[in-house]
């Protein structure tokens, strides 16, 4: 028993380990800020959580895997918020994001009409 | 919910409905089991803290106005685990799917911005699809207005993928469930 | 195996660091600072196993709590030019540059 959970929790923490890197590698690799938003978000999830899910395994039944696990509560509920307010700032701040398509100004289904101008509301015009 | 501004200030005070008192009390419990995990000592001078900290913080929160639908939507509560995994499914998907991208040599992103309808009826639901989107590597909601969402995805299929409404419909049924 | 765990933290800070120095925009800084923040959790966690002194992951959850409230606090600035912006205010904000 106590085997499986160490040998469990050393692939999770491998695998872990290699979003981590990967996903650093991406925040340098990435021509613009919204595409490393991207790749800091597989650092935020799969690497930290792949991670911490293979501390519990080490940690067993015990105070130390809940604390591990209000971890993985903390970044599942506050980055994506995190994300969100540093895409709307640098939108607001009229960085332009590089596009290989602009959908912007698409019809979606159970539009009435379309929006003058085709672009909707929070987007700097260009 | 939102448009707590017109109301008059007598019913915002002290109208408490049974269904506002049910949700302090969840609130109540959840923050006391949080108190109780962080805590790990247990005398009774350290429980009496916490129950003064968590009446003290369940006071405060109700004179916010955040203790209702939208800020503490209990209801989602049993249908979330089911919900969590589902997503954590996707968010791996994804993940694997950026990875490969950024490992690439020749990096084959195709960023692309569009904007997709949520159908959900509460804000509740509302913001769960948001965060979803946001949580899902590979695409990021930079904006919500009414209910439409403008999403930045990194590579085309992800923009096709949220057009295509998978997820709104998954999100939808969690919150139809409740 | 957590000396592996540190290890890729250690690299992973190191170019998120990189990154926030090369900047360009202070968007591109501000990212770089809130992945550090996640990665200063894990590296703590880490750590607290590696020396056998899991309490560490308390000053880890703490450390991920201020790092939040740091991050909106500089989006806040830098979007609004004023940490108590309230939007009945002023609808369009000034957009600081």
């Amino acid at each position: 028993m106590e085997v499986i959970a160490d040998a469990i929790s050393w692939i999770l923490i491998a695998l872990g380990s290699f979003f981590l890197v990967s996903g650093a590698i991406g925040l340098i690799r990435m021509p613009d800020v919204y595409t490393r938003m991207h790749a800091a978000s597989v650092i935020d999830t799969l690497g930290a959580m792949l991670l911490i899910l293979g501390f519990v395994f080490q940690a067993g039944f015990s105070l130390l895997a809940l604390k591990l696990l209000f971890v993985i509560a903390l970044l599942f509920f506050f980055g994506p918020v995190a994300s969100h307010a540093m895409a709307q700032a640098a939108l607001h701040a009229e960085i332009e994001p590089l596009l290989a398509e602009d959908r912007r100004g698409r019809k979606v289904p159970g539009d009435d009409e379309p929006e003058p101008g085709g672009q909707p509301e929070g987007v700097p015009s260009t | 919910m939102a448009l707590v501004y017109d109301m008059p200030r007598r019913k915002r005070f002290d109208n408490k409905t049974r269904e506002q008192q049910m949700r302090s009390l969840v609130l109540a419990v959840a923050l006391f089991l949080f108190w109780l995990a962080l805590s790990g000592h247990y005398t009774p001078f350290l429980l009496t803290i916490g129950v003064l900290c968590v009446a003290l913080t369940v006071f405060v929160a109700s004179r916010m106005l955040i203790v209702d639908d939208e800020g503490q939507p209990m209801e989602l509560l049993l249908a979330a685990p089911a919900y969590w995994a589902w997503l954590y499914v996707e968010i791996a998907k994804s993940a694997v799917t950026v990875t490969r991208i950024i490992l690439d040599p020749r990096l084959p992103i195709s960023p692309t911005f569009t904007r997709v309808r949520a159908s959900q009826k509460t804000t509740a639901g509302l913001a769960t699809y948001a965060n979803s989107i946001t949580l899902t590597p590979g695409t990021i909601t930079t904006g919500v207005s009414g209910d439409i969402l403008t999403v930045h995805a990194i590579i085309r299929e992800g923009a096709d993928d949220l057009e295509a409404g998978g997820m709104d419909r998954r999100v939808r049924q969690f919150e139809g469930d409740a | 195996m957590f000396v592996l765990a540190t290890a890729a933290v250690l690299l992973a800070l190191l170019l998120a660091v990189i990154r926030a120095i090369r900047g360009p925009t202070v968007f591109d800084r501000v990212l770089a600072g809130n992945t550090v923040g996640t990665l200063a959790i894990l590296l703590l966690a880490s750590i607290g196993f590696l020396t056998g002194r899991p309490e560490f992951l308390d000053i880890g959850l703490t450390y991920g709590l201020l790092n939040l409230i740091g991050t909106f606090a500089v989006l806040k600035f830098f979007r609004h030019g004023d940490l108590a912006y309230d939007v009945d205010e002023n609808k369009e904000g000034k957009a600081w540059k």
